[in-house]
């Protein structure tokens, strides 16, 4: 939980920001997004890029009349739509009670006569 | 009412004329008239800046979710995307991939900091810990930028669709349909406010996707629900070439500049999504970061269901109505879909998917018009101008006459508009949200350096330097269609040609542009760093502590 230690200037969220649970939450946080962040956007534009300069790649047929070029962009879709739902997923159990708990925390009176609320 | 259809149908002999003019337009008035009911129900609590801005945040998850597909899937989407795909193949589909990866950015870094540090506008965010007349009034002025070539874009659309769907062809006549989509575009946004224009999206998401749904399942269903077999009744349909439908190429692949303009629009539409003023106003709608998060969950799904739908439907318009049917009907590109329809299903279909058709452009042109008038009057008068010194109602009055104002300024827009080839307007929207808005909320949430003279360089660099670029660049002079002569440029004379720059859509430039400018400026400034500041906006960000809480009504 928060440090006890105070400094005559420190504010109660820079009190908040410094503590453990905090910076816990904040790492993990960005951990996670990140990565996850600079994942999509590569393998969007190694698609972007294939389907702008390799055209005779992406329009060699798989099975019938559907292409490579198809399949990459379906994928896209695919991609998106399982990084939205393991998002929310770890979102709602790893993040939200930690997070529940510090609002809670900070709301109910650690910063009483603090600023800002 | 027939012999209205009657002599609208005479007028309009020359061109073959599909469907029935008046039972469109019947189908049309009955989605105006629930419209208007729920939205006088809805308005009835509207009495806070909280209340007309942000709905009181009192909608749902997958209320908002439901609501954001509605603004998000613009006329441009459906009928633009079903058009491209059907002429284009391939290239069409690879626009609604850039539409719907974006949303990803939108989840994992905005759309819940973004609730939980803000009231009703980006500028909220921005302003937080950085000076607040400068950055607000930059802020709004992007705002108001991305949202003018919005809905200019949206208004001129409804002029061709116009021609298209009710038969109105005289260039009067459908300024006239222009001016009543507006009047009734300013009665929603003035009555109902947020609320009411959230219903207005609401229904309409779940029309255009049931829609697109049904028409989906009967194309497939005339193909066996081989999707194969429906490609090779679009190749066959095109005849000669028609393979080069089936892979990239047909449209951006022609000479290497047109393969870096496509590079620079699927650069601007990841990136620009995140930036859009008016989709960043709806996270507010909604009580806590946990239901912004499920507003894009649900998002994302419906959208990325319904261009999977789009693809179908576009290769379906190839196949069953044709290429060269679709490019000489009145509304060119943009007719694929009804076409499409009227082929499925005659004239009670036809009907149905143009009357979805024009509700979509109402309500994504009342979702502009309510984010711009909020942020004029909350960013540029309460909080620039008045500094704060003005009451609620004050705010709420002058948010009530800007509605009006812009209302009338997109009926004119649109009237001089119409006709012209304004499809580039929504990819310069993205372009502008994505240079001038996404690097300064990513910064500003994200980086502690950050500063106010980094946010204004980045925010002005990264606007003017969009606007610069489109002016000088082949979109606005210079174009010219090699086989015929004819201009492609806005500036139809073909003598006037003061274009510098190849590049069609600035994205490639001026976002890593607006990314450098603001390291430059956070660094060249001497502007005292405020820790304090930024400790409270990154707890509250991520623990929602202080956040603005959903009004109660007793």
């Amino acid at each position: 939980m928060t440090d006890t230690f105070e400094s005559p200037r420190e504010t109660d969220y820079q009190r908040v920001q410094r503590s453990d649970e905090f910076q816990a939450l904040r790492s993990r946080f960005r951990r996670f997004v990140f990565p996850m962040t600079a994942l999509f956007l590569v393998w969007y534009f190694v698609y972007v890029l294939l389907a702008d300069y390799a055209h005779d790649f992406m329009s060699t047929k798989v099975w019938g009349n559907i292409t490579v070029g198809l399949l990459f962009g379906l994928g896209q879709f695919v991609s998106t739509f399982v990084i939205t739902m393991v998002y929310a997923r770890w979102a709602n159990n790893r993040q939200d009670p930690v997070a529940e708990r510090l609002r809670r925390h900070i709301e109910d009176g650690a910063l009483e006569g603090g600023e800002a609320l | 009412m027939s012999a209205l259809a009657t002599a609208v149908r005479a007028a309009t002999a020359e061109t073959e004329q599909i469907g029935e003019p008046w039972v469109n337009i019947a189908i049309f008035s009955g989605f105006v008239l629930v419209t208007l009911v729920i939205v006088f129900r809805a308005s009835r609590n509207n009495k806070t800046a909280a209340d007309y801005y942000a709905a009181g945040r009192s909608f749902t998850g997958p209320q908002n979710g439901t609501a954001i597909a509605g603004d998000y899937l613009s006329a441009a989407s459906f009928l633009g995307i079903c058009g491209a795909i059907a002429i284009n193949g391939y290239d069409g589909f690879l626009y609604s991939i850039g539409f719907l990866v974006a949303w990803l950015v939108a989840l994992l870094l905005v759309a819940e900091l973004l609730r939980n540090t803000g009231r009703f506008t980006m500028a909220d965010v921005l302003s937080f810990r950085l000076k607040e007349r400068p950055v607000r009034m930059a802020a709004a002025l992007a705002t108001l930028t991305v949202v003018f070539f919005y809905l200019l874009a949206q208004m001129a659309g409804a002029g061709g669709l116009v021609a298209l769907l009710l038969g109105v062809t005289g260039t009067q006549a459908q300024g006239l349909v222009i001016a009543v989509v507006g009047a009734l575009m300013i009665l929603y946004v003035l009555i109902g406010g947020m609320k009411g224009t959230t219903w207005v999206q609401i229904i309409k998401a779940v029309l255009l996707i049931l829609g697109a749904a049904v028409m989906t399942l009967w194309v497939l269903s005339k193909y066996g629900f081989n999707f194969s077999d429906l490609l090779q009744g679009a190749v066959d349909a095109a005849g000669e070439g028609g393979e080069a439908l089936l892979g990239p190429g047909k449209q951006y692949g022609a000479t290497s500049m047109s393969q870096l303009n496509f590079l620079s629009l699927a650069l601007a539409l990841v990136l620009g999504t995140a930036g859009l003023p008016h989709v960043l106003m709806r996270f507010y709608t909604v009580p806590s970061a946990k239901e912004a998060r499920r507003s894009v969950v649900w998002a994302i799904w419906l959208i990325g269901i319904f261009y999977l739908f789009t693809l179908v439907l576009g290769y379906g318009a190839g196949a069953l109505v044709g290429p060269e049917k679709i490019a000489a009907a009145p509304g060119g590109v943009n007719s694929a879909a009804p076409l499409l329809a009227y082929e499925l299903g005659g004239t009670i279909l036809l009907g149905i998917i143009s009357a979805v058709a024009f509700a979509t452009i109402l309500a994504v042109v009342a979702g502009l018009t309510i984010t711009a008038a909020t942020s004029f009057a909350h960013d540029i008068y309460a909080n620039v101008i008045k500094r704060g010194e003005v009451k609620p109602d004050g705010e709420v009055r002058v948010a009530r006459i800007t509605v009006v104002a812009i209302g009338i300024l997109a009926i004119i827009g649109g009237v001089f508009a119409n006709g012209q080839n304004v499809a580039f307007l929504v990819a310069l929207a993205f372009a502008v949200a994505a240079s001038a808005n996404l690097p300064t909320i990513l910064y500003s949430l994200f980086w502690k350096r950050f500063n106010t003279s980094g946010a204004l360089w980045s925010m002005y660099g990264g606007l003017i330097s969009c606007l610069v670029l489109i002016t000088f660049s082949p979109v606005v002079s210079g174009k010219v269609d090699p086989k015929t002569g004819a201009s492609l440029s806005m500036i139809k004379d073909t003598s006037v040609d003061f274009h510098l720059i190849p590049l069609e859509n600035p994205g490639l430039i001026t976002i890593p542009l607006a990314f450098l400018l603001g390291i430059l400026g956070t660094y060249l400034s001497k502007e005292k760093p405020h820790p304090e500041k930024f400790a409270e906006m990154e707890v509250r960000s991520l623990t929602g502590a202080g956040a603005e809480k959903a009004v109660v009504h007793s």
